[in-house]
């Protein structure tokens, strides 16, 4: 269970994220969707602490942090770090690592696992994401729906309770973004829990059964994802989905 | 033989030797110092706590606004007279690495700059502490790109150990200025000790280019980058 509450942030006194509140059941996924500048990308980083919050209370699992405008203590960090795995817009793959060295990392590094270990899990999880055959391949010679599939292992190899996407599809062609999407829906099947901030409503319909519409800080509209595409209760959830361009696909 | 190849070949031996025993310890012993100091002063202006960024600040001002000629001055000449007496190669020592601190501290503040953002988010977000960041994700990275730029400081600094020879380090500039006051042959022994410098530096060159072929090849990049 991973909870939100009442999450204030600015950023040069300008408020991005207006009290904001949003709870994850345990094996669901739910979509943040919202247009540029919402502050869906900046509520993920808030849950893994990319960005501190001023003001609210953050509790994944065992792990709780009350926001209150002073410094974390590091330990605090660590721990809710340790429960979240991460994918980024531009991949943010190690250029300087194989993807089988950017899978292991985090075992080697900060679990501190034994190297064979470590190598044995970065194989599964890389032929989970279908590049069993792409593991000694550096970065820059994988196209980018493979680049961002070596992400989600990485994400994924220290067994967080969340993973949380910020706009995992965004820098992906539809082709290559529907490799990306397989892999993530894949993921929600086996009951990985996971916060996704999109654009892309493909992907929010085929792998979210949550959604939520955040504006200028502000949640306008949160519900079962099937009923907030198909049929909004809010004008402006109805024109901003309308504005993706997408026919809605209903699951 | 002609005399100006006789005269060469007489004062080869001691011109390498004075190189092998002065030049070549004095540019090694002052380029591995002088990048750690460069690299701490790199860290505590990207990093540290104000009074730290301004003292790495002021360092870096003093050395690279002052003649490297007058600062070895200071340091042999000059504090002899604060109580301070160093033998001539340790004062040599310290003001090549002082020098080569300050230069490289720019170099390695840029690099380290120069890596994006998201590769520190990314190490955080699977773990890691600062440190561990910067270790395995940002040096590795930012290595490669101060390759050139530090090899051109390592370069500059063979050459420069020549101005040890004022503060009477018996390196390979000063054999050349004793032969010559022997021999009274300037140009050819004068030639001759820029030939060696020639060398050294050729060898540092090609050190160059396969450390870049190589850091290259770790990453799937062609060497000229991108």
């Amino acid at each position: 269970m991973i909870r939100l509450a009442d999450i204030e942030k600015s950023f040069d006194g300008q408020k991005v994220l207006k009290r904001v509140s949003l709870a994850v059941r345990e094996g669901s996924v739910t979509a943040l969707i919202g247009p540029s500048g919402s502050g869906k990308s900046t509520l993920l980083r808030c849950v893994n602490l990319l960005e501190i919050p001023e003001a609210g209370e953050l509790v994944i699992g065992e792990a709780a942090v009350r926001f209150t405008g002073r410094a974390l203590d590091r330990e605090a960090v660590r721990r809710i770090r340790r429960q979240t795995g991460m994918m980024f817009q531009n991949f943010q793959l190690f250029p300087h690592r194989t993807a089988l060295g950017n899978v292991m990392e985090s075992l080697v590094v900060v679990l501190k696992w034994p190297e064979d270990k470590a190598r044995a899990r970065a194989l599964e999880l890389l032929e989970k994401v279908g590049l069993a055959h792409k593991v000694d391949a550096w970065p820059a010679q994988l196209s980018g729906g493979q680049q961002q599939r070596v992400a989600i292992a990485r994400a994924l190899a220290s067994s967080p309770s969340v993973l949380l996407c910020d706009e995992p599809t965004s820098a992906l062609d539809p082709e290559l973004s529907l490799e990306v999407v397989e892999v993530l829906a894949q993921l929600a099947r086996e009951g990985t829990t996971m916060l996704i901030a999109t654009h892309d409503l493909r992907l929010a319909a085929r792998v979210a059964q949550d959604a939520m519409l955040l504006d200028a800080g502000e949640v306008v509209e949160s519900g079962p994802a099937a009923q907030l595409f198909a049929c909004p209760r809010h004008e402006r959830t109805a024109r901003f989905i309308a504005t993706l361009g997408h026919p809605v696909i209903a699951v | 033989m002609p005399h100006w190849l006789q005269l060469m070949l007489d004062s080869l031996a001691p011109l390498l030797w004075a190189g092998l025993v002065f030049t070549v310890p004095l540019t090694l012993l002052s380029f591995a110092f002088g990048l750690s100091l460069g690299f701490l002063t790199a860290l505590a202006r990207l990093y540290g706590p104000r009074p730290l960024v301004a003292v790495a600040r002021f360092y870096v001002w003093i050395i690279r606004g002052t003649p490297l000629l007058v600062q070895l001055f200071v340091i042999f000449y000059g504090l002899p007279s604060v109580g301070i007496l160093l033998d001539a190669f340790p004062a040599a020592l310290i003001g090549f690495t002082l020098n080569v601190g300050a230069y490289s501290s720019e170099i390695v503040r840029a690099v380290i700059a120069s890596i994006p953002k998201g590769q520190w988010e990314a190490s955080y977000s699977i773990g890691m502490s600062w440190w561990q960041a910067l270790r395995r994700t940002v040096l590795p990275q930012a290595a490669r790109t101060a390759v050139p730029p530090l090899s051109n400081t390592f370069i500059s600094l063979v050459k420069d150990t020549s101005l040890a020879a004022a503060v009477t380090v018996p390196e390979l500039f000063q054999a050349a200025q004793r032969i010559v006051a022997t021999t009274y042959e300037p140009l050819i022994i004068y030639i001759e000790a820029a030939l060696i410098y020639l060398a050294l530096s050729s060898v540092l060159s090609v050190l160059q280019d396969r450390l870049e072929r190589r850091l290259a090849r770790s990453s799937g990049l062609s060497p000229e980058g991108a």
